[in-house]
């Protein structure tokens, strides 16, 4: 555990909207009961990293589950691992890596649980040929507000199992996970790094690396107009063989942004002068890197949310399908553009085509982009209300997980199985974006 | 490896203190009274620890049960290098100052008990010339306050005792740790509204008590800066301190 491991304060990690729940519920024994409450519905609530309301319940009852946070099983012949639904990532990767394991996939932060990643059906670098994370789940226990509990497996309680894979927490309190992990030699990457120009670029770069590189994502200007519109940089990993580095990676020394200052430090200013650094600078084109740079390069910069200021932000990630790719993407970048709105942080990554069947599960084939915008109020709503329009008319979907705005109408029409969901509900249970989206 | 004692291992600076002793490889003996929590505790440190955890179920008020305790655990572990008494409970001020019963029922459990374990294991560390105690004090033992003066009158008690325990064995290579937390955001604290920067979280108590092990510290406040609030509240006059509501 560490300072970036706590989390008492109930907000998300845009921290917009703000939310007040009438009640904070702690757990920490996996074998009570959901507590009593009144008519109030409640909501498990993990380390609060997704960015909107999915893990907010707005004068409702949230269930803290960080204190659910004991590992259960691990074998390190075979790999398989059993905890509780609150142990972060990166309290897992501490055990695994030195004993030469690692997780199947991760997404960007290692400061998620086990059960946020499974509710969110959260994805990594490596989707193109490992899927999300729920397709590397084993088992679960769903605990549901009558006491209830179902042991849940791709192959046990299917319904369930595909409800609660994405189910943004809706459907009950998952007590315990059990993954696979995936061998490692060593807690090294090799990383290679290539500029690319423009959007076609970007798709041909793509095309001849996936096949090489288990885990790529590029980073994406989106400041850039006209002639250097789409230009980005193109990051591509694997794991280093046996024999190939011998001695742990260093400590990393963890920065932190140590308090939300009066003005947004992320603005028109300095976002085109970042970017343009960012793209010209010189970087190894094929070098070893230690895992934690790779995965998590913001992991190091704790609270590096408050740098938008008191405002918070916005993140907005979409995924277009591949028959509309080239043409929905570059109209969504010359609008961010445009606005001046964007921020540093913009990744591009194309999915594959292994699903978990989760039924709100957001990946799905094709590509998707992910940036922040700093919330400047109105005119901010209304410009991702027109990349709504992009990615609707290109038969895309929005993240939850990354979402606080979505209209209801366009959540369902990016997630057609919403009804076959809402039959898996807990009755008692519900959250600030489902009544968001259901509302309207 | 070092071979370790915790009492009331379920509780919340317990657990966690004994996750940072796992990370430096240690092999436990662990008591405690709620029989799933003290399993599922276990079971995690013997994955972080790599090593077999033993475990027992015991009411600690039970004082004549105390040396067979040790007994078990010396054998189970070998021999106790580090022993950490950890338990204890948050009286309800209110409900105590109309019970007698009440009042003495927590004394018995927050400083008898205490009192017991600690001579026990002081003089077991004596004879073999090595060995660390550690007690969970608070913070509320260092002055009588209104608000909780029963739990603060059991906290003070066990303070003192460590303090002429630590006088009596300095010179006999036995180190006697006495933990000062302040409000620390546990499950024994659950009515109370926690905000602001005074709360801690447990881990933060743990990594405290871990540093405090290795850099042989007498009396620590966990954090840092209770040592000077608190000393700013015992150097008021009582004269003041009487008409102050705390």
């Amino acid at each position: 555990m560490s300072a970036a491991a706590t989390s008492r304060a109930p907000s998300s990690w845009g921290h917009s909207p703000s939310s007040h729940p009438y009640q904070i519920a702690a757990c920490c024994n996996r074998q009570t009961p959901i507590p009593p409450t009144d008519s109030r519905s409640c909501l498990p609530f993990g380390n609060g990293r997704s960015y909107g309301d999915v893990c907010l319940n707005n004068n409702g009852i949230l269930l803290l589950t960080r204190g659910l946070d004991r590992f259960i099983a691990f074998d390190p012949a075979t790999g398989i691992l059993r905890a509780e639904a609150g142990v972060l990532l990166s309290e897992i990767l501490a055990l695994i890596v030195p004993q030469g394991w690692f997780l199947p996939v991760t997404p960007g932060t290692q400061f998620v649980t086990l059960g946020g990643a499974i509710a969110n059906d959260v994805h990594g670098k490596n989707h193109h040929i490992a899927g999300s994370f729920g397709c590397q789940i084993r088992a679960f226990e769903l605990l549901r507000s009558d006491n209830s509990r179902r042991l849940c497996t791709p192959e046990q309680n299917t319904g369930w199992f595909r409800a609660t894979v994405g189910g943004l927490g809706l459907t009950g309190l998952i007590t315990w996970v059990e993954i696979q992990l995936q061998r490692i030699a060593n807690p090294w990457i090799i990383a290679e790094n290539r500029r690319f120009a423009s959007l076609d670029e970007f798709l041909t770069l793509d095309a001849g690396y996936e096949t090489r590189y288990p885990y790529i994502v590029s980073w994406i200007d989106c400041a850039a107009t006209g002639k250097t519109l789409g230009r980005g940089i193109y990051m591509a990993g694997m794991h280093a063989p046996p024999g190939l580095r011998k001695s742990p990676p260093p400590e990393r020394r963890a920065l932190t942004v140590p308090f939300t200052p009066p003005v947004p430090l992320v603005n028109q200013l300095s976002v085109p002068w970042f970017n343009r650094l960012y793209y010209h600078l010189p970087r190894p084109v094929r070098g070893l890197t230690p895992y934690q740079p790779f995965f998590y390069p913001l992991d190091n910069l704790l609270n590096w949310n408050r740098l938008y200021g008191r405002q918070g932000f916005f993140q907005y990630q979409c995924v277009i399908s591949p028959a509309g790719t080239r043409e929905a993407l570059l109209e969504i970048l010359a609008r961010i553009a445009a606005s001046g709105q964007g921020s540093m942080l913009a990744v591009l990554k194309r999915f594959g085509t292994k699903t978990s069947g989760g039924l709100l599960s957001f990946p799905r084939p094709g590509v998707t982009l992910a940036l922040d915008f700093p919330n400047r109020g109105q005119p901010t709503l209304d410009l991702l209300e027109q990349l709504d329009e992009v990615t609707r008319q290109a038969g895309g979907a929005v993240y939850p997980a990354k979402d606080a705005r979505m209209s209801g109408d366009s959540f369902r029409q990016y997630f057609p199985q919403w009804q076959e969901f809402s039959r898996y509900i807990d009755p008692r249970f519900s959250s600030s974006f489902w009544q968001r989206v259901m509302g309207d | 490896m070092r071979n370790i004692l915790i009492i009331g291992a379920t509780s919340a600076i317990a657990e966690a203190t004994a996750r940072c002793f796992a990370a430096s490889g240690a092999r436990f003996y662990l008591t405690g009274r709620n029989t799933e929590q003290l399993a599922a505790i276990a079971r995690d440190l013997e994955i972080r620890s790599g090593q077999p955890v033993a475990q027992e179920i015991l009411d600690l008020d039970e004082l004549d049960t105390h040396p067979a305790l040790l007994e078990r655990a010396s054998q189970a572990l070998g021999a106790i290098d580090v022993a950490l008494i950890a338990h204890g409970t948050l009286p309800d001020q209110q409900a105590c100052q109309q019970s007698v019963a009440l009042t003495l029922a927590a004394i018995h459990t927050n400083a008898l008990s205490v009192i017991s374990l600690a001579t026990l294991l002081a003089n077991s560390f004596e004879t073999r010339g090595r060995g660390t105690l550690i007690a969970i004090s608070s913070v509320a033992g260092d002055r009588g306050r209104q608000s909780n003066y029963v739990y603060g009158a059991a906290k003070g008690m066990i303070s003192l005792f460590l303090q002429g325990l630590r006088n009596r064995l300095s010179s006999k290579g036995v180190q006697v740790i006495t933990i000062k937390p302040g409000f620390v955001d546990t499950p024994m604290t659950a009515a109370f509204e926690k905000k602001g920067f005074l709360w801690a979280q447990p881990d933060q108590i743990a990594q405290g008590i871990a540093a405090a092990v290795d850099r042989g510290r007498d009396e620590v406040y966990l954090p840092w800066f209770w040592r000077w609030i608190m000393m700013l509240i015992v150097h008021i006059p009582e004269g003041v301190f009487k008409r102050l509501k705390l």
